[in-house]
């Protein structure tokens, strides 16, 4: 134990382990934000769906040989995300239809177009790193690391701002559309974070595993939580918790980023579960 | 003036006509009942009069008063808040929200606001509640508190007994029919239940394959209610 503990002390002393720590951290938070509603708003997919359409997008740069394909897969996802919130409760395709045609779509034509265009030699290693995230979060420059926190600190400004309007609209779109709020515009809202914070967080657990991160947090919280807010508060503490144990665990047994994170969540989702029953069966 | 006057309206949706050449008023402290088979159009009109789908032609005009988003609403429950997470309070306050625009948070007299509402359903109790937790009478007035939120002059009701126990149907009724005694709101409800409708409402629109519009009494003698009554209704 105390080895383990020498271990770790001695990785966080690297800057490359505290910048992959605050990144970690800032990017659970985000995705922990918008989860609740997303999960309301039987969205729960729409991490995965989108997140194939960022892996497409960066197939396309890679094939392009764009040297930074942020922007693009920034501004693809974006349009992806708007397409699918964009109706909301009156769509024609549900929901789940969409989310599931765009992602495996997307999925499909990028892989297509690496395996056509061949952009680089290790085919099957790169989509592989995408898919379920690589080690770069552990190669993160200082750049990075600054982008991250703008976008995180208006992640989290916008949230707030805008969070009775969010939950106007999360609980009944047509009633606050009735009475005069803008349910179109904050739906759109909703979708453009949402992506900015998919692309944000394929970096650090890769496109396969972004719904986790959006989805557990906030199921976890529900199981225990009884009001919008306290539910909200609970599913960002507990997210920020998960992905701080992950990547401390990750670090010192050396297990893939990502996957250990969702790892801790998944045992954080158990243990709000049975602690639900209880209190439940205690009234 | 009216405080809302339909002209003329066509309803329907994907291109098909379900309602033509619809033309009624509704002044202030009218109890309105709209009645009709399924399919008739009952909720679309009313999200045409709401502003959330537009007619294929005609208008609705707003006066005395009343504008657009000052419209109370109660509409049928969705699956999405059959499990949603939130307290009685979040949901009441969220029905000022329409006259916010764009300050972010709720306040003062917002707050003083969904508090008097929710002592008028007789809610106080459950204050601190999860909405899923209550039963549907319950739920039901929680709703209803958040639609006086967003007004007193003007409420939409869709079907709001729908699937109460008679007890409880009952108390609904009550509740509406003092809204529209003691504070003048005027009520527009949605309803199955011709009896019901015919005992608390002063008016009563018809739509369907016969279009009325008149007060109850007509109604009663008009032949809309005959076809309609021997439904089964």
């Amino acid at each position: 134990m105390a080895e383990i503990i020498t271990k770790v002390t001695t990785y966080l002393s690297y800057p490359f382990v505290q910048y992959a720590l605050i990144v970690g951290v800032l990017i659970a938070l985000c995705s922990s934000l918008l989860g609740v509603t997303l999960v309301l708003k039987r969205f729960s997919f729409i991490g995965d769906g989108l997140s194939h359409v960022a892996f497409g997008a960066m197939a396309i740069a890679a094939v392009l040989k764009l040297t930074n394909n942020m922007p693009l897969v920034l501004v693809i996802t974006i349009i992806c995300a708007v397409l699918l919130l964009r109706t909301g409760q009156n769509t024609k395709i549900k929901g789940d239809a969409s989310i599931a045609m765009i992602s495996v779509g997307a999925l499909a034509l990028g892989y297509l177009l690496m395996h056509v265009f061949e952009p680089s030699n290790n085919l099957s290693g790169d989509v592989c790193s995408t898919l379920f995230g690589s080690t770069s979060i552990l190669t993160l420059s200082q750049l990075d690391v600054w982008l991250c926190i703008i976008l995180s600190i208006i992640v989290v400004a916008v949230f707030i701002l805008f969070y009775n309007k969010i939950f106007a609209v999360t609980f009944d779109e047509n009633f606050a559309r009735a009475t005069g709020t803008r349910a179109g515009l904050y739906n759109l809202l909703i979708a453009v974070v949402i992506a900015v914070i998919i692309v944000l967080a394929m970096n650090l657990v890769g496109s396969l595993l972004i719904s986790a991160l959006v989805i557990f947090p906030a199921l976890s919280a529900m199981r225990i939580f009884k009001s919008f807010k306290s539910v909200t508060i609970c599913s960002a503490v507990l997210s920020v918790v998960c992905s701080l144990a992950g990547i401390l665990i990750s670090v010192a047994c050396e297990t893939p980023v990502g996957s250990t994170i969702v790892a801790v969540d998944i045992i954080v989702f158990f243990v709000f579960m049975i602690l639900g029953k209880i209190l439940t069966f205690k009234k | 003036m009216a405080q809302l006057k339909c002209e003329n309206l066509s309803l329907g949706y994907d291109g098909t006509e379900i309602l033509s050449g619809l033309s009624f008023e509704v002044n202030r402290g009218d109890y309105l009942c709209i009645v009709g088979e399924n399919g008739s159009g009952k909720t679309t009109l009313m999200k045409t009069i709401l502003g959330l789908r537009q007619p294929l032609s005609g208008k609705v005009v707003f006066g005395d008063g009343l504008k657009k988003n000052s419209i109370g609403y109660l509409p049928q429950q969705t699956d999405v808040q059959k499990d949603f997470p939130a307290s009685v309070w979040e949901i009441v306050l969220s029905g000022c929200q329409g006259g916010m625009g764009l300050r972010p948070f709720y306040n003062k007299e917002d707050k003083k606001l969904a508090l008097e509402n929710i002592e008028k359903m007789r809610l106080s109790d459950l204050k601190k509640r999860c909405y899923r937790e209550l039963s549907g009478g319950q739920q039901q007035r929680v709703l209803l508190a958040r639609a006086l939120c967003a007004t007193g002059d003007i409420l939409l009701l869709d079907e709001p007994v729908a699937g109460l126990d008679p007890k409880v149907t009952a108390e609904m009724y009550e509740i509406i029919s003092s809204l529209n005694r003691d504070y003048n709101t005027t009520i527009i409800m949605i309803s199955h239940d011709i009896q019901a409708a015919l005992r608390y409402a002063g008016k009563i629109l018809h739509i369907g394959d016969r279009v009325f519009f008149g007060t109850k009494e007509e109604y009663l003698e008009s032949e809309a209610s005959q076809s309609f009554g021997k439904g089964g209704a």
